[in-house]
């Protein structure tokens, strides 16, 4: 009873975590068709630049109060900042080329993006532990849970029906989800797709930089959290369906809860687990849980 | 109508296609004996790209049945419908952009043949060299012989989609608008080449075409295709005096240029 | 047209010339060119792949079996022998690219491009777990013998040359003449327009899983050869980073000729050395730029080879 708590609560939990990193990859995914490997980047800036902001904080005494600031503070700073430069700077230019070209193209960028990340921070795992006590423990059929990781299930949910809010009931959300739907009507439609791009692009770096951001003190801030973030993000996106918001739910919670009885009963093969899920799902359906395998037309 | 085909090479039983939504293919019955030449005829959208996929199997009906001389190959994908002696052109033409006319005929001649562990061969034999030389020359386009595919003028990648079709020595072909995009006053000349090569091996022909004075001439029963259904099937004359069929499809052709038929 | 069959000669006058060469270059030349050589043999598997029109960012993942298949082979078996080593290696590599190709041949483009990279990331994490492979210290990697042949200091690294110098002949001869197949053929054919081949009659996934059975064996082979070069393996080269080294040298060589990954690779290895004698931490980050500098602004460029050139459609 206990472990099957432990189980789902923990499960909830990194599903959550696998939700706000994914959704933005699937957002630009499905307005601008491409998949970008970089995002890994907005994540490890995201969270290097809420550890940095942390240390300040709690260097210059302030109340932990202002560290929960520094996360939607973190969060637009590097998806805005990054997002913008990536879009104005490089995926811009490569419009109408070939599919090939814009992933090499973010390919690249996450090369160079990873390669900043010592340069500037440094090779040693940084502190940021500051506010992950603060918000104390709740006690839930027994078992003590700390209240920060469990607010990440409530950022996942505000985060969630915002973007459900947006694409629903917005002008641009309106239109984003046209294009998701359907590229070419949207474009029979007259709306023009690539003006929605930048937004669309600042948006999904806001969001992985936020689940990096708010990461920040629940792991180790160290060189390497980009890559692992992005592959586990394109492993839920793929469950899912590029491109589907629901999708990236269904695969975050597919991947969250595999991977937590996993760590619970056979620590051993966690790694395997999480991609078994993704192969076993693409083994059955090649386009993921919700996007439909289109065939070219001839 | 068309009368009963004894032994069809082709055979169609409530063959249905959906997308989504909409109906494209709503039950079509057919029956096509060997060696027959069939018009196809149809506006936009009336699903008959959609029944060529299907037919070839590019696309997977959402119901019916397909035989080929009495064996079903419901289902089955392009690649075996070829190795079947099923082959089609497309309405926009299928061509290896970065390889030449030559090429493109010489690999399709070596993938016809060389299946397996003879994919290791070399696809250049002298023999194969000269049949793909020889085939160029006979649709009339052995000056495009070393041109890359995507330089090429639009009737030519027409002639040549259509000889690449043919490269696999098919029983049954299945031509999807052969002169779209053609010069009106070339289309003849472009279809007595692929019809007079194909009449010289037997092949049964299918062909799509809007083009009525080319189906009046060289198909012998035609299929009209209306929203999805067979509409009207027999020959030229019947089909094209059909009340329906001049309604949605043919129009005044015949009235206009050959005052006979049925009611006048 | 068909290739010039003088390829091949020029093959094994140039890997011949470069062993002779080797008797008389300095050790740090030598070690260089056998750097450059393995990793030259994983490239000309990428080439493969890219005239299909395929990108890998996961080939490490290969390179690495290379490598671990070598260590494993003396760590388990005191199997030491260089032909019994890159063999093993090869086999290893292609079992599993055989396997995952199940999975891989059905995808393309970035698809296949990231699915290929979280593979590569499952095994660095696997290796990094596992401590009787030392975990992310690795483990030494004994010197090769050769037929038997026990190894003799310094004269090892020059045997391990010409061998190597064997080795990529063996695989730039089998390449050339992959590509003058009608399997090789297929690949353009398949980059430019898939619909086509399936309706001439061959297996479009199937092709695809070969080419990536192929180059999958030749990462092995290079992962090996780089093993019994450096002495030692750590998950480091499965690492995402060494796949994306490989595609840059992929990438800026092309996939004109089988000569051009040896040629991309050797630039690279010198580069690599200055580079990380001047800037020891940016080095991707020049990487990464030179990469996307040539994206952006040569679009007809080296790496455009693999562009899909789809056929236009017209009405
Ligand atoms: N892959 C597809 N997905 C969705 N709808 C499709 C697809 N292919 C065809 N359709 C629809 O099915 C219907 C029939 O299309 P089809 O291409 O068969 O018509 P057609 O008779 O060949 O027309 P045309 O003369 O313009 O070539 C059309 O409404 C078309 O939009
Ligand atoms: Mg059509």
């Amino acid at each position: 009873m206990a472990i099957s708590l432990t189980i789902l609560m923990d499960g909830l939990i990194y599903a959550a975590w696998l939700f706000v990193v994914a959704l933005g990859m699937t957002l630009i995914f499905g307005v601008m068709r491409i998949l970008n490997v970089a995002h890994g980047s907005f994540y490890a800036f995201g969270a290097y630049t809420m550890a940095t902001l942390l240390n300040l904080i709690t260097g210059a005494g302030l109340p932990f109060a202002y560290g929960f600031l520094a996360i939607p503070l973190a969060a637009l700073a590097v998806g805005g900042g990054l997002g913008t430069m990536m879009e104005t700077g490089v995926l811009r230019w490569l419009h109408g080329r070939d599919e090939v070209a814009a992933a090499l193209a973010t390919f690249a960028l996450f090369l160079i993006l990873e390669d900043m990340v010592p340069l500037i921070w440094g090779l040693d795992a940084i502190p940021t532990y500051q506010i992950y006590g603060v918000l104390g423990t709740t006690d839930i059929g027994g078992m003590i849970f700390n209240n920060y990781e469990l607010s990440f299930i409530l950022l996942a949910i505000v985060v969630g029906a915002i973007t459900w809010w947006g694409l629903r009931h917005t002008r641009q959300g309106k239109i984003v989800l046209a294009v998701i739907h359907d590229p070419e009507a949207a474009q029979a439609f007259g709306i023009n797709v690539r003006r929605v791009f930048p937004t669309v692009f600042a948006i999904g770096g806001v969001l992985g930089a936020l689940a990096g951001a708010y990461s920040a003190p629940m792991i180790t801030v160290y060189p390497g959290i980009g890559v692992e973030a992005v592959i586990l993000a394109f492993a839920v996106v793929v469950i899912g369906g590029l491109g589907s918001v629901p999708g990236a739910m269904i695969g975050a919670l597919a991947v969250g809860l595999a991977r937590a009885v996993a760590v619970h009963l056979l620590p051993q093969v966690e790694l395997f687990v999480i991609y078994s899920v993704m192969t076993l799902v693409l083994l059955f359906r090649p386009s993921g849980l919700f996007a439909k395998p289109v065939a070219r037309r001839i | 109508m068309a009368e009963p085909v004894a032994a069809p090479i082709l055979a169609v039983e409530g063959l249905q296609k959906r997308f989504g939504g909409l109906t494209a293919l709503g039950g079509i019955d057919l029956a096509v004996g060997k060696g027959e030449v069939i018009g196809i005829i149809g506006a936009n959208g009336a699903g008959k790209t959609t029944f060529v996929n299907i037919v070839t199997g590019y696309l997977k009906p959402s119901d019916g049945r397909i035989t080929v001389n009495g064996i079903d190959v419901t289902g089955l994908p392009p690649r075996v419908m070829t190795r079947r002696g099923i082959c089609r052109s497309f309405q926009m033409s299928q061509l290896f952009a970065s390889l030449t006319c030559l090429e493109n005929l010489v690999l399709a001649h070596a993938a016809a043949e060389n299946g397996g562990w003879k994919l290791l061969a070399d696809p250049w034999t002298a023999d194969r060299l000269a049949r793909a030389e020889e085939g160029l020359a006979r649709f009339g386009i052995a000056d495009y012989r070393d041109a890359r595919t995507a330089t090429l003028p639009q009737g030519v990648r027409k002639l040549l989609d259509v000889v690449l079709a043919v490269a696999a020595r098919p029983h049954l072909l299945l031509l999807d608008e052969p002169t779209s995009g053609i010069a009106s006053d070339q289309r003849f000349q472009i279809m007595d080449v692929i019809m007079g090569q194909m009449a010289e091996c037997g092949v049964t022909v299918l062909f799509v075409e809007h083009d009525m004075d080319l189906v009046e001439r060289y198909a012998r029963r035609v299929l009209a295709f209306l929203d999805g259904r067979i509409a009207a099937d027999g020959s030229v004359a019947e089909v094209f005096g059909h009340d329906e069929v001049r309604r949605a499809i043919v129009g005044d052709h015949r009235a206009t240029r050959r005052p006979m038929g049925p009611g006048q | 047209m068909p290739m010039p069959r003088s390829t091949g000669w020029l093959i094994v006058i140039v890997f011949g010339g470069v062993a002779l060469g080797g008797l008389g270059l300095p050790a740090w030349m030598i070690s260089v060119g056998l750097s450059a050589m393995s990793q030259g043999i994983v490239v000309l598997g990428l080439v493969v792949l890219m005239r299909a029109g395929l990108i890998s960012f996961g080939q490490g993942l290969y390179f690495g079996l290379g490598g671990y298949a070598v260590g494993v082979l003396s760590l388990e078996f005191g199997i030491t022998d260089a032909f019994l080593r890159v063999i093993a290696a090869a086999l290893a590599a292609a079992a599993v690219g055989l396997l995952l190709g199940c999975l891989l041949r059905r995808y393309r483009g970035i698809f296949f491009a990231m699915l290929s990279l979280a593979f590569s990331m499952i095994f660095y994490g696997l290796l990094v777990k596992n401590q009787n492979l030392g975990s992310t210290d690795g483990f030494r990697v004994l010197a090769s013998t050769f037929a038997g042949r026990p190894p003799t200091g310094g004269a090892n690294q020059l045997w391990l040359f010409l061998f190597a110098c064997l080795l990529s002949a063996v695989c730039a001869l089998a390449v050339h003449r992959y590509f003058r197949s009608t399997l090789g053929w297929l690949a353009t054919a398949i980059r430019d327009n898939e619909t086509r081949v399936e309706y001439l009659g061959c297996s479009v996934n199937a092709a695809v899983h070969l080419k990536l059975v192929l180059c999958s064996a030749l990462a092995g082979i290079g992962g090996a050869l780089s093993a019994m070069t450096v002495g030692h393996i750590d998950p480091a080269i499965t690492y995402w980073t060494t796949s994306g080294e490989l595609v840059f040298v992929a990438i800026l060589g092309g996939a004109g000729s089988v000569f051009a990954p040896f040629l991309g690779a050797l630039v690279f290895q010198v580069v690599h050395t200055l580079a990380l004698a001047m800037l020891p931490h940016a080095w991707h980050v020049i990487l990464g730029g030179v990469l996307l500098a040539s994206i952006l602004f040569m679009p007809d460029g080296l790496w455009s080879a693999i562009a899909r050139r789809r056929e236009r459609s017209h009405g």
